[in-house]
């Protein structure tokens, strides 16, 4: 016992440890401070935070627990895309793969569908309490609008990810999605006005977001390219931005 | 707004804090682990869904959108597509937005209450719970052509032929409206004066805009459902 508590103090002493790791891990409020600043990950986070904050049933944990999911969404995202290929003749057969071939893949696919989905659900429910603690009001007001634009990219991000396996059920949900585009007055083909300006089903938006007049391949690839890269990082960019403005704000909102 | 970020930021000196090591992060962590365990079980239970091969040639019926837009689908029902899928959306988002601008009610930030916003919560849920209902409707009551079963009853593709609708002809559909949107300003501004004259004007014309409009999709479902009414206004453009 004495020659392992000495081996750690050993340990602990070396230089590469003190390198590593900056602090001390005594419990001194000193020490509790510098694990949320010195450490990269957590100074998302105040050193202290108001008592009512860390209530679960002030927050219900429901922003953090969008991000999290976000997050496992990227890690499980990455490792499908080591399968996938979103080429027509592919896509389909590489989802028959991941659920009957590679190893968890039934799992790591399931997942992250179910994911996409909760993240939608629990942002919504962040949204709901967010308004329900009044938190919107001033000084938090633009904290909203930001937020609100992150609700409609996490719903962009489900929707693209729903034509990726190339089977019917995604295939006929974006049928339905982009025809709605192609009814947008102006810019759409069916919609209202579009006929005066020219608009036609080979130059209108929903042309443009299916990169063809109908769901063929440049969809799948154009889907594949938004649902992996485009929002991912256009959402990332304001999920940093929301974060940064709930602390330049004042922190979490709480009782005046 | 920085005299409210001073007010803020003087009012967080005030109130007790904790150190968010480890009250904050143990808490976190533990809510990580809890919704990565349930969505792991879950995922281990229930495979997601993977149907056949997509065929352009074969139309799925019904062909249904992502659950979370099927309020918007459900609608399509009794407005035109450009009314259902991009009208209705820009503007829930648009009024969304302006949520923090037009409630100028200082009460209730950052706690839960009813009563002092019994408006603006009102409202709110009014509108979440809308669009929550027809996503159930458009989920689990629609079958194939998007025609209406109840949950407990199996699809089938003979169901009765939906009754002729009618369109109301515009020297009705025009005064209708302007009725419908005039007495909609007007009334609640007198009826609740005081009110009104908090939010002054702008702000009253935007929030009774946006509910009306809210309260407007309702209107018509209702006169869908029960005379079977197709538009209210025509024009050679568009329809509503
Ligand atoms: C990807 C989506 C989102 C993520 C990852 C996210 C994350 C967060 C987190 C972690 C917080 C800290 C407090 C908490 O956990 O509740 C927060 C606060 C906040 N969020 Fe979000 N959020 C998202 C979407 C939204 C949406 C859709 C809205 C509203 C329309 C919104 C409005 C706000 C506001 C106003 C605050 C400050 C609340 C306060 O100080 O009490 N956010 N968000």
């Amino acid at each position: 016992m004495n020659l392992i508590l000495y081996l750690i103090r050993k340990l602990t002493e070396t230089e590469v440890w003190k390198s590593v790791f900056r602090h001390g891990y005594t419990d001194t409020p000193r020490n509790r401070a510098l694990q949320t600043i010195s450490n990269v990950w957590l100074h998302l986070h105040p050193v202290k935070v108001p008592k009512h904050a860390v209530k679960i049933r002030y927050t219900w944990c429901l922003g953090g627990l969008t991000f999290f999911i976000f997050l496992y969404l990227t890690v499980t995202g990455v490792l499908l895309m080591f399968y996938y290929v979103p080429d027509v003749n592919r896509a389909y057969a590489d989802m028959i793969d991941l659920m009957y071939v590679v190893p968890l893949g039934r799992l790591l696919r399931t997942s992250h569908r179910w994911a996409g989905h909760a993240m939608v659900i629990t942002v919504c429910f962040h949204m709901l309490r967010v308004f329900l603690t009044g938190s919107y009001k001033a000084p938090r007001q633009f904290n909203w609008v930001l937020g609100v634009l992150l609700l409609v990219l996490t719903f962009l991000l489900s929707f693209t990810g729903y034509l990726l396996p190339w089977d019917q059920l995604g295939y006929w949900a974006i049928m339905v999605g982009t025809n709605m585009g192609a009814a947008t007055p102006v810019m759409g083909y069916q919609g209202p006005f579009a006929e005066m300006l020219g608009v036609k089903i080979n130059n209108d938006i929903r042309f443009a977001l299916l990169g063809g007049t109908q769901i063929d391949a440049p969809s799948l690839l154009r889907a594949y390219v938004w649902h992996c890269i485009g929002i991912p990082i256009i959402s990332g960019a304001l999920m940093i931005l929301h974060f940064w403005r709930v602390r330049k704000d004042g922190g979490i909102s709480g009782p005046l | 707004m920085s005299n409210n970020a001073d007010a803020q930021v003087a009012k967080n000196n005030k109130t007790e804090k904790v150190f968010s090591w480890p009250n904050l992060v143990a808490k976190e962590f533990i809510a990580a682990i809890l919704c990565t365990v349930i969505l792991l079980a879950y995922s281990y239970y229930v495979d997601a869904p993977l149907r056949e091969l997509a065929n352009p040639g074969e139309p799925e019926n019904p062909a249904k959108a992502p659950w979370y837009f099927l309020g918007l689908q459900e609608i399509l029902v009794y407005f035109d597509p450009w009314i259902a899928g991009v009208v209705v959306p820009s503007i829930i988002l648009m009024g969304l937005m302006a949520i923090p601008y037009i409630d100028t009610n200082p009460k209730g930030n950052g706690g839960y209450c009813f009563w002092d916003r019994r408006f603006a919560i009102t409202v709110f849920l009014f509108g979440f719970i809308f669009w929550y209902a027809l996503i159930v409707v458009g989920t689990y009551m629609r079958g194939p052509f998007w025609s209406f079963f109840w949950p407990w009853e199996t699809w089938s593709f003979d169901f009765p032929t939906p009754p002729p609708s009618i369109s109301l002809p515009n020297w009705l559909g025009i005064p209708a409206l302007l009725a419908y949107f005039g007495f909609g300003m007007l009334v609640p501004a007198v009826l609740f004066w005081k009110f009104a004259k908090q939010l002054g004007f702008i702000r009253y014309n935007i929030t009774m805009s946006l509910l009306l409009l809210m309260i407007g999709v309702l209107v018509k479902i209702a006169l869908r459902l029960m005379f079977n009414i197709k538009y209210i206004l025509q024009t050679p453009w568009f329809n509503i």
